[in-house]
């Protein structure tokens, strides 16, 4: 049928397996309907059992990141007439814990996050009778690439490095600790480098680059990375030769 | 008290999937960084290259000629070739990542990737023109 499109998608159902299963579901296939709304269909039409995360429908909200025919994609930004005439393989995000079906736990990432302090640190506030922190559009423009990531996790997904050794902060931690290094409102990037500089850290990078093929927003997390890599660099040169402080 | 990245307390059903020791067979991206990785050793092999020709030309004529036999050896000149067709990839590789790390202002403009990108080729041009002129221009 040329009008429908069949769906294989990953079940877990940890009450009764102990591996993923796949199962195949026919789904309408107009060309403005997107992965999300063939799970929508399968879950409201077919099959209620079927768990999935998903909010927004418009790409902001990062919650619905899965596999899409072998590539982490958000489903609702990526159409199913581009795959007919298929079948579409949707499985969870690679690289994270399965709890059920097409839902992965992000409990590491939320962990990770929280320790690169991704918020502007500063020594001292001064208080609002003094006004606001000004920034012009120049220094707005040195971090706001870093950040429209929305933590869909696309980018830990596609990350290799990141599968293989968990301890490793990742991509989208990583370019959001860029993000505040960045502003000019901030002081805490002595704080985040101590964090970052760690192997665990930004030298865990090989620079794979799939982080950022894969970015919905791009945000080019692999390009925060190298960035960071060449300012721990000089800090650790400077520390070297001037070990009192400049 | 410090997690361990395995293990979740209270949801011991989570499925944890391991990384296939082929994940690099996966897709064309991920063995071309994979064949990036792997170039370093061509890159090794060549500096161990230089050095053996060093020591030959100062070990002689003699010396020099029996390094410039052992060179032209099939073994040897596909070893060569083929390191130096990983150079080349190495470098393709390294240019292409060097205006991701590298942010240049040009006045208050930032100056764009291909600029950069483009930076690094013309020095590499230069290089290769005087080591051409070098071996070739004194003949």
């Amino acid at each position: 049928m040329r009008d429908h499109i069949t769906l294989q998608v990953a079940r877990y159902r940890p009450e009764k397996e102990s591996e993923t299963t796949f199962d195949e579901y026919e789904v309408p296939c107009p060309k403005d309907w997107v992965v999300l709304d063939g799970l929508n269909h399968i879950k409201d039409k077919l099959d209620g059992t079927l768990s999935y995360r998903w909010s927004c429908r418009m790409g902001i909200c990062g919650s619905c990141g899965m596999t899409v025919n072998g590539e982490p994609k958000l489903t609702c930004a990526t159409f199913m007439a581009d795959y007919a005439p298929g079948p579409l393989r949707i499985e969870p995000l690679r690289n994270f814990p399965i709890i059920r079906d097409l839902i992965v736990d992000l409990g590491d990432f939320m962990r990770k996050l929280v320790s690169v302090k991704p918020w502007i640190v500063r020594d001292h506030e001064k208080p609002v009778s003094e006004g606001e922190y000004r920034q012009t559009p120049l220094e707005l423009d040195e971090y706001k690439q870093f950040s429209m990531c929305i933590n869909c996790m696309l980018c830990y997904a596609a990350c290799p490095i990141y599968g293989l050794d968990p301890k490793f902060i990742g991509p989208a931690a990583i370019a959001l600790a860029q993000r505040y290094n960045l502003d000019n409102r901030d002081e805490g990037a002595s704080q985040r480098l101590e964090v970052l500089s760690e192997h665990a850290g930004i030298w865990g990078c090989t620079f794979v680059g799939e982080c950022t093929k894969v970015c919905p927003k791009h945000v080019d997390p692999a390009g925060a990375i190298q960035r960071y890599k060449l300012t721990a660099a000089l800090e650790e040169i400077k520390t070297f030769f001037m070990p009192r402080g400049a | 008290m410090a997690q361990a990245p395995n293990y979740t307390a209270y949801h011991p059903r989570w499925l944890r999937r391991r990384v296939s020791t082929y994940w690099w067979l996966g897709s064309w991206s991920y063995f071309a960084f994979v064949l990036r990785e792997a170039s370093c050793l061509f890159v090794a092999w060549f500096v161990v290259y230089l050095l053996l020709l060093v020591r030959a030309v100062l070990q002689g004529d003699a010396s020099y000629q029996q390094f410039l036999a052992w060179s032209a050896r099939p073994a040897i000149l596909l070893l060569n070739i083929t390191s130096f067709l990983f150079l080349v990839y190495h470098a393709f590789t390294f240019f292409d990542a060097a205006p991701r790390a590298m942010v240049v202002h040009i006045g208050k403009t930032r100056a764009p990737a291909s600029l950069i990108a483009a930076g690094h080729y013309l020095a590499w041009a230069l290089a290769s023109a005087v080591v051409f002129w070098i071996l070739l221009g004194h003949r």
